[in-house]
């Protein structure tokens, strides 16, 4: 019937503008990327080609191949960090608060953090962890260390220590979330079934906060395995991420091609962690009809 | 007089254990969470107070009260030029990430088309991609067609990069959004756009002034696609990176507590126009 | 001419489901219809595309003679009255009653007047300026009654429109929508699953079973002639007895179950002499064999299993000779006759006139 149709074309106007834009400005760059990722550079020009060189460097050579594994792990150690400092704030904040007020008051001091400048927020570690910041000052000045030391800033610590400070909102948000959709009426039957507390979180509680968990993982995970401003500000010689690389081939070391391969594997990890997080979080989700 | 409401407890001492052991409990958490609020809020604090430090270098012990560093900024040249241009990429790159996010949102929403996972999944993407990956591919798009950078292409970029915020909130909001209205607008004889702008939008204008301004912050803040996009004009964050990899100014401080500030007003602005827009939630 | 016809109206989902299954019929100006039928009969979706807001795959909708089934639902002069009321949380109750108005372009002063009408109609005038929040809902329900009726449609449509009140107020709008009905003039359908409601308050009521018009008729017609054994049960409650027929004779069907012979009422279908049909006899119309006088009556006897007090009447749930379930409603006139009624265990003799025996095909069919 005509009134169908008409329906179906309006909707197709709709959609247009968010479909082409995705089109133009995601699809086709991408694209373009791995295209250029079998490019090879010859001198100062890049020749279209279609050889796997770049990729065979990145995983091959260590120069390369070091900062990637670094990278993962770095990320893997803020994700952990973020989420054990995270959970037990979001878990304080969901059951353990009992005025509403407060706890909107609590969450948004947890989110506020967020607002601020993130350039600005992982600079001032800069200047907390120099060898005239305010830690060493502070251990000098209270007769702990004799002289400042150089152990805090550039290096994978303050790396470490910037990015899980970072993160940490953006775990404590799903998580609390997660948390908060649990229905009280499922942990008070578990106490009235003979369970213990401990027992009842680790049986009922925690299970349940999985989705939360795994998505403030994800994200964690995934954002900081692509920084470059962290180690840039604080990460030192040792503390160089595969983004940095990735600047550089895009600047000093102007090598496109290559950066182009290294920018589709990062972008292959972060998918493949997505659809792993995606399944395991449409099997646990909680499903009350 | 006998307090009729209250029950006999039948165990009360195994009561008063269980009650020490949930106060020990909370207690312990509550101690967590404030140590974590604590370590949340130790930079920001550190920002202000060194903003007003009369010190050049950020170190113990204060020296003592001074707006000198507010002067300096107010006459750098280059960083209020750096904070209009800021201000200019996050007002239209927040405008296109409504005109195309709100559309997206629908349609999402309501109808169904071939490859609806995959452009959902497409769209969400930028959201927990590294704004690198998204820097540098447009980067590549824009000099295969030969347009030159500006704060222009930093708009479409940050535009690319944020429109995800604005789907996921309308979305959400959508779907919880009684479709009956609509209906019943139809029903009483408003055309299709009348029923838009006089029943949908004001019942999802919580989601659609959250996201707008969430996305305008992080615009505001945005380093890693801008880092790829820029041309000659800096944005505030371009600028304040470049100051800092030559090393540390205490104006940075300055702007940095005037951006606390300014953040903190838009939060509270936002929270009170979510409150009184939640009275509507269906 | 008819105010609303419709003629042939299909409507699948997807899925391969047939809603609304070549459905056609015809209401006169001023009618009060229902369309009675269980969860997911297609009577929402009937209603919902003579509002507009599903279009029908085959067939034709026609207002007031006009062709209406490509028109988008502002085009229509139909208004609905929502299950959930879809009141604009937005506005307040003025603004939502003026909706309408306000769109049709009509000037400030006339809404104005207009509203204040439609709100006394309902009796609702003293909440004009609450929000939709501030009420409860049986004013809401009043409300989104006045926002219909204000653009005078040439038909109401009401879509389960009091199942979300309780009891006693449901009775009380059962009758107050009839009284607006009265008054107003116009055609109202209205959809239900509770076959009391549709009784109480309809000219005609229109059965609808899997997509099908099943019977359609006055309530009293669907009460005492019902066509089917679903609709025998479904208005009202019968008891639904296999048994053998057995022939004719004078003026009535004679049949066996359980050994003993019943006679029943004579309708027009014929039945072939030892084939298998269906009983339907409604608890009401069967007495304890003491209390009945006729003697033409039937008789036949069961055990009692379990009684039921409801207030009003007695229900008994007994086992027949054959161990067919059967249930009859005993009133109650006094505490003497609960006191006094047989109790679980006791046979009983029943006895019911064959006037209150219909027979069905045993395929259910009418």
């Amino acid at each position: 019937m005509r009134l169908a149709t008409r329906r179906r074309f309006a909707w197709l106007a709709v959609l247009s503008p968010p479909l082409i834009w995705t089109l133009l400005f995601m699809i086709v760059p991408y694209t373009i990327m791995f295209a250029y990722s079998f490019f090879r550079k010859e001198g100062f020009s890049f020749i279209p080609d279609l050889q796997f060189g770049n990729y065979a460097a990145l995983l091959l050579d260590p120069q390369y191949s070091q900062v990637l594994l670094r990278t993962l792990k770095i990320a893997t150690m803020v994700s952990l960090a973020a989420l054990i400092l995270a959970y037990p704030l979001a878990y304080f904040l969901a059951f353990k608060v009992r005025w509403a007020r407060l706890r909107l008051f609590l969450y948004m001091a947890v989110i506020v953090p967020l607002w601020v400048s993130y350039l600005l927020r992982a600079y001032t570690w800069k200047t907390i962890l120099g060898s005239e910041g305010v830690l060493n000052s502070f251990l000098v000045w209270s007769g702990i260390l004799s002289e400042p030391t150089h152990l805090f800033l550039y290096n994978q610590f303050a790396m470490v220590l910037t990015l899980t400070y970072i993160f940490i909102p953006f775990m404590v948000m799903p998580i609390y979330t997660a948390l908060e959709k649990i229905p009280r009426s499922l942990i008070e039957v578990s106490g009235d079934l003979g369970v213990g507390p401990s027992h009842t979180f680790f049986r009922v509680t925690l299970p349940l906060s999985v989705p939360g968990i795994l998505a403030g993982f994800t994200f964690t995970f995934c954002l900081a395995f692509g920084d470059f401003i962290a180690p840039a500000l604080v990460g030192g010689p040792t503390g160089t991420m595969v983004a940095n690389v990735v600047q550089s081939q895009f600047g000093v070391s102007f090598n496109w091609p290559l950066g182009g391969a290294i920018s589709i594997v990062m972008l292959a990890i972060v998918l493949t962690i997505i659809s792993i997080s995606d399944r395991f979080e449409r099997a646990g989700r909680l499903d009350l009809g | 007089m006998t307090d009729r409401t209250a029950i006999p407890d039948p165990h009360p001492l195994h009561h008063s254990m269980r009650q020490r052991r949930r106060d020990m409990s909370t207690i312990g958490l509550g101690a967590i969470a404030a140590v974590v609020l604590l370590f949340l809020y130790l930079p920001i604090v550190v920002l202000v107070i060194f903003s007003f430090n009369d010190n050049t270098v950020t170190t113990l012990p204060l020296k003592g009260f001074t707006l000198v560093w507010y002067q300096h900024l107010l006459a750098n040249g280059e960083m209020l030029t750096a904070v209009g241009n800021s201000l200019h990429v996050a007002s239209f790159a927040t405008v296109l990430t409504i005109l195309i996010g709100v559309p997206a949102a629908f349609a999402l929403d309501r109808a169904d088309f071939p490859g609806k996972n995959i452009f959902r999944r497409i769209v969400v993407l930028p959201l927990t991609l590294p704004g690198i990956i998204t820097g540098i591919s447009m980067l590549n798009l824009f000099r295969m067609l030969g347009f030159n950078l500006s704060l222009t292409t930093v708009i479409l970029g940050h535009g690319t990069a944020l429109v995800a915020i604005v789907v996921t909130q309308v979305y959400a909001r959508l779907q919880r959004f009684n479709r009956r209205l609509e209906e019943a607008s139809d029903d009483l004889g408003a055309k299709p756009w009348q029923t838009f702008f006089l029943v949908t939008l004001p019942n999802i204008r919580s989601a659609l002034i959250g996201s707008g301004l969430l996305a305008f912050t992080l615009s505001f803040d945005e380093i890693p696609v801008t880092f790829f996009l820029t041309g000659r004009d800096n944005t505030l964050p371009m600028y304040i990176y470049s100051t800092l990899r030559r090393g540390i100014t205490p104006e940075i401080n300055a702007i940095g507590t005037i951006i606390v500030a300014v953040s903190l007003v838009i939060i509270l602005m936002s929270v009170r126009l979510l409150r009184k827009d939640n009275e509507f939630d269906q | 001419m008819n105010i609303l016809e419709i003629e042939h109206l299909t409507k699948m989902f997807a899925g391969g489901v047939t809603a609304v299954n070549d459905v056609s019929f015809g209401l006169a100006e001023g009618e009060f219809v229902t369309l009675l039928g269980p969860s997911g009969c297609g009577k929402t979706t009937m209603l919902r595309m003579i509002a507009g807001f599903e279009s029908p795959d085959r067939g034709r909708i026609l207002l007031g003679g006009r062709d209406v089934t490509d028109d988008p639902p502002h085009r229509r002069q139909v208004n609905t009255v929502f299950q959930d009321y879809a009141l604009f949380p937005h506005m307040n109750v003025t603004q939502n009653v003026g909706y309408g108005l306000r769109i049709a372009g009509v000037p400030r002063s006339e809404i104005a007047t207009r509203v204040r009408e439609s709100l006394a109609m309902v009796d609702l005038l003293d909440k004009a300026t609450a929000t939709p929040a501030q009420l409860s809902g049986g004013q809401r329900q009043r409300v989104a009654l006045a926002r219909a009726i204000i653009r005078q449609p040439k038909v109401l449509l009401l879509d389960e429109p009091l199942s979300a009140l309780d009891v006693k107020l449901r009775e009380a709008m059962q009758v107050e929508l009839k009284h607006l009905h009265q008054k107003l003039g116009i055609t109202f359908i209205l959809v239900t699953h509770d076959q009391k409601e549709a009784l109480v308050m309809s000219d005609r009521v229109i059965v609808v079973d899997r997509g099908r018009i099943v019977q359609s008729g006055t309530p009293a017609e669907l009460y005492e002639h019902p066509e089917s054994p679903y609709v025998a049960d479904f208005i009202g409650t019968s008891n639904l007895i296999r048994a053998t027929f057995v022939g004719n004779e004078d003026g009535h069907h004679v049949t066996a179950f359980g050994g003993k012979q019943i006679r029943a009422k004579r309708g027009i279908r014929s039945f072939e002499p030892g084939g298998g049909i269906l009983l339907a006899i409604r608890p009401e119309k069967v007495l304890l064999a003491k209390l009945a006088n006729a003697t033409t009556w039937n008789h036949f006897s069961g055990t009692v299993v379990e009684t039921l007090f409801q207030g009003n009447i007695l229900r008994l749930k007994l086992a027949l000779g054959g161990g067919e379930s059967f249930v009859i409603d005993l009133p109650l006139q006094s505490p003497r006759d609960r006191i006094e009624a047989p109790d679980v265990g006791t046979e009983v003799e029943l006895a019911v006139d064959p006037a209150n025996v219909i027979v069905f095909a045993s395929d259910g069919r009418p």
